[in-house]
């Protein structure tokens, strides 16, 4: 029965979800609040619906209801506990549900904050979200229902995808969804503010804090992805430039412009129409991260598989992009700038500016992510673009930004005075050289290391610079220092939040700087009782040990680490092998530290454990882009507190 | 969440205390009492944005009419690797006995839920509508336990000459990536197509029908 008790509530769902959005958008045209409240009512019902879907589907999970398509699919008798119920976002339908949830959660939240606020904007906002909410509906009902009967009913399922036996699976898809979903907040006022033609900044001012919501949750998908896919893929790396990987990082470069472009609408009334097209094409871009990983028009290691389910996608991304830049295009007249630029030396400048190197970074992501297909369609050849294209591309524009990412905040709006400049940039930039100097003579020849130096520790010293001076403003007016620094940070939360989270993404670019420039691998065979030695670290083969788990059976062996005789640790990388696969699955073991991770990866061996294979890498500074990540999550914290200095 | 009610004072006050930000000089003129168009090629121009969007949208629904993951497999045209299978219900085959036959050679596992669950009706299907037209139907069980395996081949009635590739070899000859994979293979022991996925009644006809009217 559970088959079609699920199926009945997505169904319901979706007609809720189409009803909700109809009545929404019939109330704000004809001014009708008692079909508003009836929207609303609507959409509560959708929440509980596919909550009790979900919960029916764990549930089945549960109880190995292989009846049950989906749950057969990813799922076998020894699956443990957790990645049972995991499993339920581990393959395309699942990831739905998951998702439709996730919308169908911010969609209450705004109903509570702003039914009673934003009259004109709410209705059609509402409507908005409830017609997001409905294609996923649809997309649950009619391509990818995970409620589905599968006869006959197998004895035992496939299995859920090994990699995915992770915590980093628990962790990554709710944060990238949480992300991803966020984006139609902000999408969905402007929408509204387009549909009434109130389009001033009113709608900017109400979604800034959603738009660092989602934007912080996208960011945190990403790294928490970054994270997986180091410690459990088995290459070393946590970044490949894969298709899927780019689908969340294009709508994060855009989202990240529209985060800074938004700021010069409020101040200076200019880039209206900016506006709304970043925000378009951000909502549009998680729309085609969603379509990438589930039409299987690319080919990625992370992709779920195909079926028809594209073709909803790529119906609505057109009726999204059509219809959101038709409005746009009908509304032109209202979009005029009420200003203009002043000066190219001005702060306004310097946000145009890192807007146009993210776009820039996102379409050149694009382009390499679509770029087989195109070359298929047009000259028939497949052909694959990989990391090269991608770094040689985007490295130049990242360390633009990071240079803008120390001038922006702190020069002038209009046009900069000499002094303005002066005051600001001259200790920085000084600084950024010497240490680029310095480091020079430490003996690192690379340019683009030094490069990268330089400008992280500029940017790092015009933070340092603004904080030390707003403190001392402060002191002289008799606080003392701690009260002083505390109530900068929270009085002007939205400032200095934002510096945290710069200072978050420089110490990732040190992570990433530091983990291309110095790390060394070597892949050696040792017999046991043999050692060898990489980097700082003596590596001696102990032996092997097989095992079975539940859902698979495990080759591990055993590795005694030390340094000048003294032992750090006994490592355990193993390999995996499930019935259900051709290939095992490594299970790497690594010592992390702060300047470097010892990562071993085991390969072939001897099946009487003589001997064994091992690929060995020192990583470092990768533990900084974790890091950094907690900094970036301080300061989006910060800035999405709620603004003190009304009260 | 953002409380701050529309168009009352600039958002935020920069916080610098060093330089202010200048407020917009124009704070009333509103969205509502909008300027009117100055220029007349806005009119058309601005019809640019969404249209702009319109060959992305055929390039991506290009995209489904290729497949990706559709490596053309190198074996195709090549003689089939010769084999020789212990069958389930006793008694060896070996590729050499078929010679002059269409060969339809499947690779499954009663784990490959639900591809090989539906498949396997169509091959029992296939098999008796043409085993007296000279095409065999071959069922290589890879990966999986005897046990498991026999119940499939029960659950399905499957008739046709089954067995187990306990060691890989036969996978490995024919570059088996995953299950399931069939081969059709013409008269003269070439191969003529690799499937990936599970076989329709449509593939699994029209295969077999070409390979037949070529004759031998």
């Amino acid at each position: 029965m559970i088959p079609e008790i699920g199926y009945a509530m997505t169904a319901v769902a979706l007609g809720l979800a189409l009803y909700g959005s109809g009545a929404a958008a019939i109330g704000a045209r004809w001014h009708r609040p008692a079909l508003i409240q009836s929207s609303q009512h609507a959409a509560l019902g959708v929440f509980v619906l596919i909550l009790a879907a979900m919960i029916l589907l764990v549930y089945a999970f549960l109880t190995f209801d292989f009846s049950v398509r989906y749950v057969a699919m990813n799922t076998n008798r020894g699956t443990p506990f957790y990645y049972r119920i995991t499993a339920l976002w581990g393959a395309l339908e699942g990831s739905i549900i998951l998702w439709s949830w996730m919308l169908s959660i911010y969609t209450l939240l705004v109903i509570l904050r702003y039914r009673s606020r934003h009259p004109e904007f709410y209705p059609w906002v509402l409507s908005v979200m409830l017609g997001v909410l409905a294609f996923f509906l649809l997309v649950m009902t009619v391509p990818a229902p995970p409620f589905q009967r599968l006869t006959p009913i197998p004895p035992d399922g496939r299995g859920l995808n090994p990699l995915l036996e992770d915590t980093g699976m628990i962790t990554h898809p709710v944060a990238l969804y949480l992300g991803f979903t966020g984006f139609t907040v902000p999408f969905a006022f402007a929408m509204a503010a387009l549909i009434t033609g109130r389009t001033g900044d009113e709608w900017i001012t109400v979604t800034r804090r959603w738009t660092i919501v989602a934007w912080y949750f996208l960011s945190l998908g990403l790294l928490i992805g970054g994270w997986w896919s180091y410690h459990v893929l088995g290459w070393g790396g946590y970044w490949a430039w894969d298709p899927v990987e780019n689908a969340a990082f294009m709508p994060w470069l855009t989202g990240t412009a529209f985060l800074h472009s938004v700021m010069i609408q409020e101040r200076r009334r200019i880039l209206k129409l900016w506006n709304l097209t970043l925000i378009i094409l951000t909502f549009g871009l998680t729309l085609f991260g969603t379509f990438l990983t589930r039409s299987g028009i690319l080919s990625s290691v992370h992709s779920f598989t195909q079926g028809t389910i594209g073709a909803f996608f790529l119906g609505f991304i057109a009726l999204i992009l059509l219809g959101a830049f038709g409005l746009v295009a009908a509304r032109g007249d209202r979009l005029k700038a009420q200003g203009e630029l002043d000066s190219i030396l001005s702060r306004e400048s310097a946000f145009l500016l890192n807007n146009l190197m993210l776009v820039a970074a996102a379409f050149t992501v694009f382009f390499g992510t679509i770029f087989p297909l195109l070359s298929e369609a047009v000259r028939g050849v497949k052909v694959s673009v990989g990391a090269p294209f991608f770094n040689l591309v985007n490295i130049p524009i990242f360390l633009a930004l990071i240079f803008l990412m120390g001038v922006g905040p702190l020069i002038a709006w209009r046009r900069a005075s000499r002094e303005n400049l002066r005051r600001n940039f001259l200790w920085p930039v000084g600084l950024g050289i010497v240490a680029a100097g310095a480091f020079r003579m430490l003996g690192v020849a690379h340019t683009l290391a030094l490069l990268c130096f330089g400008l992280v520790v500029f940017v790092t010293a015009t933070i340092v610079l603004d904080f030390y001076r707003a403190t001392r403003a402060r002191l002289r007016s008799g606080e003392r220092l701690l009260p002083a620094m505390g109530g900068l940070l929270v009085r002007q939360n939205r400032r200095y939040g934002g510096f945290v989270v710069h200072l978050g993404i420089l110490v990732i670019a040190l992570g990433v700087l530091g983990s291309n420039a110095w790390s060394i691998q070597t892949e050696t065979t040792l017999r046991r009782g043999e050692a060898f030695q990489i980097g700082r670290y003596h590596v001696r083969f102990d032996g092997l040990a097989a095992s079975e788990e539940s859902n698979h059976f495990k080759v591990t062996g055993t590795f005694t680490v030390a340094n000048d005789g003294r032992v750090l640790a006994v490592m355990q990388p193993a390999k995996k092998f499930y019935p259900q696969e051709q290939t095992p699955i490594a299970y790497v073991d690594y010592l992390m530290g702060l300047r470097e991770d010892l990562y071993l990866v085991l390969g072939d061996f001897a099946r009487d454990g003589s001997q064994a294979t091992i690929k060995v890498q020192v990583n470092r500074l990768v533990t900084l882009i974790w890091l950094g990540g907690l900094v970036l999550t301080l300061g989006a914290g910060l800035a999405i507190l709620p603004d003190r200095r009304k009260a | 969440m953002p409380a701050r009610p529309a168009g009352e004072g600039p958002a935020d006050v920069d916080s610098d205390a060093f330089e202010r930000a200048p407020t917009p000089s124009a704070r009333v003129p509103g969205p509502r009492n909008p300027k009117p168009s100055s220029e007349g090629s806005w009119r058309w121009t601005k019809w640019a944005i969404p249209l702009s969007v319109v060959p992305l949208l055929v390039l991506l629904a290009y995209g489904f009419r290729t497949d990706p993951r559709a490596i053309p497999s190198p074996l195709v045209g090549k003689p089939a690797a010769p084999f020789s299978i212990a069958l389930f219900d006793g008694g060896r085959l070996s590729l050499d006995d078929l010679k002059g036959k269409v060969v339809v050679l499947n690779f499954w596992a009663s784990w490959c839920v639900p591809a090989c669950y539906d498949e396997a009706p169509v091959l029992e299907r296939g098999w008796r509508t043409y085993k007296d037209r000279d095409v065999v139907v071959v069922g290589v069980d890879i990966q999986d336990t005897e046990e498991a395996a026999r119940k499939f081949i029960r659950q399905f009635a499957l008739s046709f000459p089954n067995g187990p590739d306990p060691t890989g070899k036969i996978s490995v000859d024919y570059g088996v990536y995953g299950v399931p994979e069939t081969f059709f293979i013409d008269r003269a022991g070439r191969i003529r197509k690799k499937h990936v996925g599970a076989v329709t009644e449509a593939v699994f006809t029209g295969e077999v029908e070409r390979l037949l009217k070529e004759g031998s």
